[in-house]
């Protein structure tokens, strides 16, 4: 923190402002000289310190128990490369075991059992979620290499408001669907992904538990943890054996799950590609499916904006979570009239996002998850660069270990760049501009992918106009990426089908008779 | 008459209130905690703007900010007092000798619902009596009813008055209420020659919060890239704690920059600040929290 150059002098010779008084011994810095210094003001490092305990090696979690550790693959600390623990990897054989115990589980206990019976022990769960939070949001953040800020504010809370949220269903499933009468599905199997390791597993089990359905989950590869220390949790609130089942490992044993006959619905949170072979295995088959898979969203900023709320919400449309969130507006559309001065906010305000250990509490923008999606990030963004789109990065420093990237957007994009169409899941925004509200929705829409929006301006009546057109399951009116579990959140076209959250959130999981 | 010459912003008070309170989150420890208390304290303007208020008083105050705290922990002195006109003389006979100056309440403050002329010649009166600095209020009810040729006229005459004088320009934030107007009043004061722009006058219900002055910073900021020319901020009044104090520090490091990290740009107007911030310089210094009776009062 350097005294600032001395600003005031005996001259009044620079009078620019508009007043012929104001500040009339100012000296105007010359148009060339015109920079912030910003964050020179070094903050010491503030690492979150509540100490988690990690096994060196996890079983998986079949009928109430963790089995013996069996044939094994390792989660690392994406932050450091360091490895965290070993997990088992389930073969088919050991998802037969869990769907079976889901199955008899379902049969003689759980379904059962009177939905306020059931909302006791969701209400138990949450309770000891919200008791664990702080251990589970330094384990979410070391596995999966999120910011504890993030994890500590957004993951948590959230993880235990989706299981208070449909405990509140369980007993009144009646009345969800006026007229007709809700049955659980049966066996539910569950594949998520490594974005939102704990929150996914909450989106997917609270609701098909709710609803009496019994569940064998898959965490993804890269972020077993927190779904084991779950399973713990589950046991502490002495949740019936096979209720939940949790069998961790990598695609084929996410394949196995799926296409297990013994399941009665699928759910999948993941790639669009996964998403379509999945959906290719099922057809034919009883089974119900859901997906919530890629997206591409555009965020739109209109002239008539907030401009400074607007880029607020841009920066998190994009940058939340290093950009690894499907519904991240990774499209900006702004208006030309206001181009100019969005980008040199954006300039501005990328500088001021804080890269690296994703457990020090002022960190902004954490690891990379793994090093194929840091990989994957480069080789788009290398892309952009070479079909001509103008790159502006931030000069933050990365650690040395670790997979970081730092936070970057493109201007000059145009609307048949990869960087325009691919999702590159990384903090990496593509800025393009449009004229007119006509031409706004065109190429907002120009898209395979639908799962999200967002639009920026003060005219109440543009947002519902815009709204009803965008092809997006979610559209964020002067805000983006919140959620809340009362709300439905699901896409269109290439992006899935089915809603997660609010009742529509129920009817995956019932069969309406 | 009333429209105006710059356009006018609109600000949206959900991710303004959201961003505001991002800068509290920040955990400021050690070493850059106790430079920014440090700095926070050469940046006060310690207040008595009481009808109660006398030389004896205001004697204490000047010594207290002249000396903050024992010299073993290296405090620097604080930026300026800040009085009613008539305690001005008393002030600078006080200060003499030091580097705090001395700022006075004028225009006929707090309210600001006087003639024209009156406003003046407190403020004539003022600087003759010695004030350094001149804390003026705006007239909150033109503005309100969109007299914002007059708002801006009157903060011109008063800035001619001043001349040289630092003027800093009070808006009662709390009293405009929106966010809009804040902006709005902020484009206008620096437009009309403002070298400071201030919240509050600590005599309203609500005074200086974050998500407002994160917006003036705006407009200063705003105002930088148009001309070259750097405006002050003076949030004030409600502040109470170091820890307040410190999210500010942050906001201003986030929002504008190291060029502003110095009294000559930022000041806090506050009468209690002073003995948390120096309570936690003194724990950071030996470990350990002192009694409240250890620090003098102002």
């Amino acid at each position: 923190m350097k005294t600032a150059r001395a600003r005031r002098t005996k001259s009044s010779s620079a009078v620019v402002a508009a007043h012929p008084n104001a500040t009339a011994h100012a000296v105007a810095v010359p148009a060339s000289e015109r920079h912030l210094r910003l964050g020179e003001w070094a903050y010491a490092p503030a690492p979150e310190t509540t100490p988690v305990k990690i096994d060196s090696s996890y079983g998986l979690f079949i009928n109430g128990e963790f089995t013996k550790p069996g044939k094994a693959f390792e989660t690392i600390n994406p932050a450091n490369e360091k490895k965290l623990a070993e997990v088992t990897a389930a073969s088919a054989a050991d998802v037969d075991r869990a769907v079976k115990a889901a199955r008899k589980a379902q049969e003689t206990v759980w379904g059962k059992m009177p939905g306020r019976e059931r909302a006791k022990y969701l209400y138990r769960i949450a309770r000891i979620i919200q008791e664990q939070s702080r251990e589970l949001a330094v384990l979410e953040t070391m596995d999966g290499g999120k910011t504890i800020k993030e994890s500590r504010d957004i993951d948590l809370p959230l993880v235990a408001a989706h299981f208070f949220y449909y405990a509140g269903w369980a007993d009144k499933l009646d009345y969800a669907f006026p007229g007709r009468k809700a049955k659980p599905l049966g066996v539910a199997g569950q594949v998520i992904p490594w974005n939102f390791p704990l929150l996914m597993a909450a989106w997917k089990l609270a609701p098909a538990l709710a609803a009496g359905n019994t569940c064998v989950l898959k965490p993804a590869e890269t972020t077993p943890l927190t779904a084991l220390h779950l399973a713990r949790i589950f046991q502490l609130a002495e949740l019936p054996p096979g209720v939940v089942n949790i069998v961790t490992g990598a695609g084929e044993t996410g394949a196995a799950l799926v296409n297990h006959p013994g399941i009665d619905k699928v759910a999948f949170t993941g790639s669009t590609d996964v998403g379509k072979k999945i959906a290719a295995a099922l057809a034919g088959s009883k089974k119900k499916l859901t997906l919530e898979l890629g997206g591409k969203a555009a965020n739109i900023v209109f002239d008539d904006a907030p401009i400074e709320q607007a880029v607020e919400g841009i920066i998190a449309g994009i940058f939340f979570n290093q950009g690894h969130v499907c519904c991240a507006g990774s499209r900006l559309l702004v208006q030309e009239s206001v181009f100019p001065e969005v980008v040199r906010r954006l300039r501005d305000r990328i500088a001021m996002l804080r890269v690296g250990d994703p457990l020090d509490k002022n960190t902004d923008i954490g690891a990379i998850n793994s090093k194929p999606q840091l990989e994957k990030i480069k080789e788009l963004v290398a892309s952009g660069v070479k079909e001509g789109a103008e790159l502006v990065q931030s000069k933050c420093k990365l650690p040395k270990a670790g997979y970081f990237f730092p936070p970057s957007f493109f201007t000059g994009v145009s609307a048949a760049h990869r960087i325009a169409r691919e999702e590159i899941f990384g903090p990496v925004l593509s800025v393009m501009t449009f004229r007119t509200p006509e031409e706004a929705l065109e190429r907002a829409n120009n898209t395979p992918y639908g799962l999200s929006a967002g639009v920026w301006t003060d005219k109440g009546s543009k947002i519902f106009k815009m709204a009803s057109k965008l092809r997006a399951g979610v559209v964020w009116a002067n805000t983006y990426n919140k959620f809340d579990p009362t709300s439905p959140f699901g896409g269109y076209k290439e992006s899935g089908f089915g809603r997660e959250g609010g009742v529509h959130g129920l009817q995956p999981y019932v069969s309406l008779e | 008459m009333n429209t105006l010459p710059f356009p006018r912003r609109s600000i949206d008070k959900v991710m303004a209130d959201e961003r505001a309170s991002a800068f509290t989150k920040r955990s400021i420890k050690a070493s850059s905690k106790l430079e920014g208390l440090k700095l926070a304290v050469s940046m006060m303007d310690l207040t008595t703007l009481e009808g109660k208020d006398t030389p004896g008083k205001v004697a204490h105050l000047c010594a207290k900010a002249i000396n903050p705290a024992p010299p073993e922990f290296e405090v620097p002195s604080c930026a300026a007092v800040c009085v009613y006109p008539n305690l001005v003389r008393a002030a600078k006979q006080f200060t003499k000798g030091s580097s705090v100056k001395v700022a006075a309440v004028a225009t006929a403050f707090p309210s600001g619902l006087m003639p024209l002329a009156v406003k003046l010649e407190d403020t004539r009166m003022a600087i003759e009596d010695g004030a350094d600095e001149i804390d003026m209020v705006i007239d909150r009810g033109a503005f309100l009813r969109g007299e914002y040729r007059q708002v801006f006229d009157e903060i011109a005459a008063v800035k001619t008055v001043c001349g040289d004088t630092h003027l800093k320009v009070i808006f009662e934030t709390g009293e405009l209420e929106t966010y809009d107007n804040v902006r709005l009043a902020s484009d206008l004061a620096i437009r009309a020659g403002a070298d400071f722009i201030k919240t509050s006058t600590g005599k309203a219900a609500v005074n200086a919060t974050l998500p407002v002055t994160l917006i003036m910073l705006e407009a200063i900021r705003d105002h930088f890239y148009e001309t070259g020319i750097r405006i002050g901020m003076k949030p004030a009044g409600g502040i109470k704690t170091a820890k307040e104090a410190l999210a500010y520090l942050v906001m201003l490091n986030e929002v504008l920059g190291a060029d502003w990290m110095t009294a000559d740009l930022f000041r806090f107007g506050a009468s209690t600040l002073a003995n948390d911030v120096l309570m936690q310089i003194a724990r950071l210094s030996d470990g350990r929290y002192q009694s409240s009776d250890y620090f003098s009062l102002p």
